[in-house]
C-alpha cells in the first residue's frame, strides 16, 4: 500500500489535516478522517483508506489514532506521526482540559448537575446502542454469541481485570476463529 | 507512586487491550478508578465520560478527561499519550511488516476473535456507565430512547447528547 500523493507529506501538512479531523470530529472522528484523507485532500484513494483502517481495526487501539500515527510514519517517519498525532490530538486535549477544569469549578451547581445527568445518562445509551450496532453481524454465529458471554461473566459478574479476561478469552476466540476460518 | 506515574503505568496498560477501540477499555478505567482507588464517584465517572463524548475528538479522550481530574494539564498529557503512544507504535510496527504480505491470513483470524471480544465488552462498558448514570426513571428512559437512535437511525450522536442534557436541565 502506497500513498496516492507523489512527494511525501510534510510535518505541517500531516499536522494540519489532522487537526481540522480533530477539531470537528464530534461524535467519532472516522467520517472526518475519511473526509479529510479521502475527498479533500486526496492522500489516500477510498481504497487503500479502507484496507488501512481495517487493518488499524485489527490491532488494539482507537482506530482513527492508529490511522493517523500510521500515515505520518510514512511520510516523515516518527517525526511525522509525532506531527500528525499531535495535529489529532491538540485541539480536543485543549477542550477537554478547559471542560475539565469547567467541571471542577461549578459541576456540582444544582443547574449543572441535572444537565450533566441527563448528559450522562444519553452517553450511556450511545455507547448501549453502539454495542448493539457492533454486536448484531457478529452475533449471527453461536460461538460469537457465547464469547461475547463469557466476557460479560467474566466482567460483570466476576469483576476479573481486563488483562485476565483477555489472557483467559482471546486463546479460546482465537482458537475457534482459526478452526472456521481455516 | 507519584500520580502521573500511576496514570502512565494505568492508561499505557490499557493501550494495548483496547481492542475494537478505547470504549472495550471503559470497564477496566471504572474497576480502576471508581472501585480499586476511589479517585471519583460512580456519578462524577459517568458524567466525565459523558463529557468525553461531547467534545470532539477521538475517543481516547476518557483518558485525557480522568489525567486532568487527577492532575491537571500533566496528567492529561501523561494520561492521553499513555493511551496513545503504545498502541501506535503497534500499528506502526505490523503497517509496516503488512506492506509485505497483504492478504496474510492471520489478519483474518485475529479480526474474527476480536470482534465477539469487542462486542462483549462495548456491551459490558454500556451496562456500566449506564448503571452509574441511571438513577430514576427519566434517566433510564433517555438511555433507553438514544440506545435505540443509535442503534436504529443515523442521527448525530451531539443532538443526542444535547437533548438528554436539555431533559435533564429541565426535569431533574
Amino acid at each position: 500500500m502506497r500513498a496516492s500523493t507523489a512527494s511525501p507529506l510534510s510535518h505541517s501538512a500531516l499536522f494540519t489535516g489532522f487537526f481540522q479531523v480533530g477539531i470537528l470530529g464530534f461524535g467519532g472522528v472516522l467520517p472526518m478522517a475519511r473526509r479529510m484523507i479521502v475527498d479533500e485532500r486526496r492522500w489516500l484513494s477510498q481504497t487503500e483508506f479502507n484496507e488501512l483502517f481495517s487493518l488499524c481495526q485489527s490491532l488494539p487501539g482507537a482506530n482513527v489514532t492508529n490511522l493517523t500515527a500510521v500515515l505520518g510514519m510514512r511520510h516523515q517517519g516518527v517525526t511525522g506521526a509525532a506531527a500528525a498525532l499531535a495535529g489529532l490530538l491538540a485541539a480536543p486535549m485543549v477542550i477537554i482540559i478547559l471542560l475539565s477544569d469547567l467541571y471542577g469549578r461549578y459541576g456540582t451547581l444544582p443547574p449543572v448537575r441535572h444537565g450533566l445527568a441527563g448528559l450522562a445518562a444519553a452517553a450511556a445509551g450511545l455507547l448501549l446502542g453502539t454495542a448493539g450496532k457492533i454486536a448484531l453481524p457478529v452475533w449471527k454465529a453461536w460461538r460469537n454469541i457465547g464469547v461475547s458471554a463469557l466476557v460479560l461473566a467474566l466482567i460483570l459478574a466476576l469483576h476479573l481485570s481486563l488483562p485476565l479476561t483477555m489472557l483467559l478469552v482471546l486463546p479460546l476466540s482465537l482458537a475457534l476463529a482459526w478452526r472456521v476460518t481455516s | 507512586m507519584s500520580l502521573l506515574l500511576q496514570l502512565a503505568l494505568l492508561f499505557g496498560k490499557l493501550s494495548l487491550l483496547a481492542v475494537g477501540g478505547a470504549n472495550a477499555t471503559v470497564s477496566e478505567i471504572t474497576r480502576q478508578v471508581v472501585t480499586l482507588r476511589h479517585w471519583v464517584t460512580p456519578e462524577q465517572f459517568a458524567q466525565l465520560y459523558a463529557i468525553s463524548n461531547a467534545a470532539p475528538g477521538p475517543n481516547v479522550l476518557i483518558s485525557t478527561i480522568i489525567g486532568a481530574q487527577m492532575a491537571g494539564i500533566p496528567g492529561a498529557v501523561v494520561a492521553t499519550l499513555a493511551m496513545v503512544v503504545p498502541s501506535c507504535a503497534l500499528a506502526v510496527v505490523v503497517s509496516m511488516g503488512f506492506e509485505r504480505h497483504r492478504d496474510a491470513s492471520w489478519r483474518r483470524v485475529v479480526q474474527a476473535a476480536l470482534l465477539p471480544i469487542t462486542a462483549g465488552l462495548v456491551l459490558a462498558a454500556a451496562i456500566i456507565v449506564a448503571r452509574q448514570s441511571d438513577t430514576g426513571w427519566l434517566t433510564v428512559a433517555i438511555t433507553l430512547v438514544v440506545a435505540a437512535a443509535t442503534f436504529r437511525t443515523k442521527i448525530h450522536p451531539l443532538y443526542l447528547l444535547g437533548g438528554g442534557a436539555a431533559l435533564g436541565l429541565l426535569f431533574l
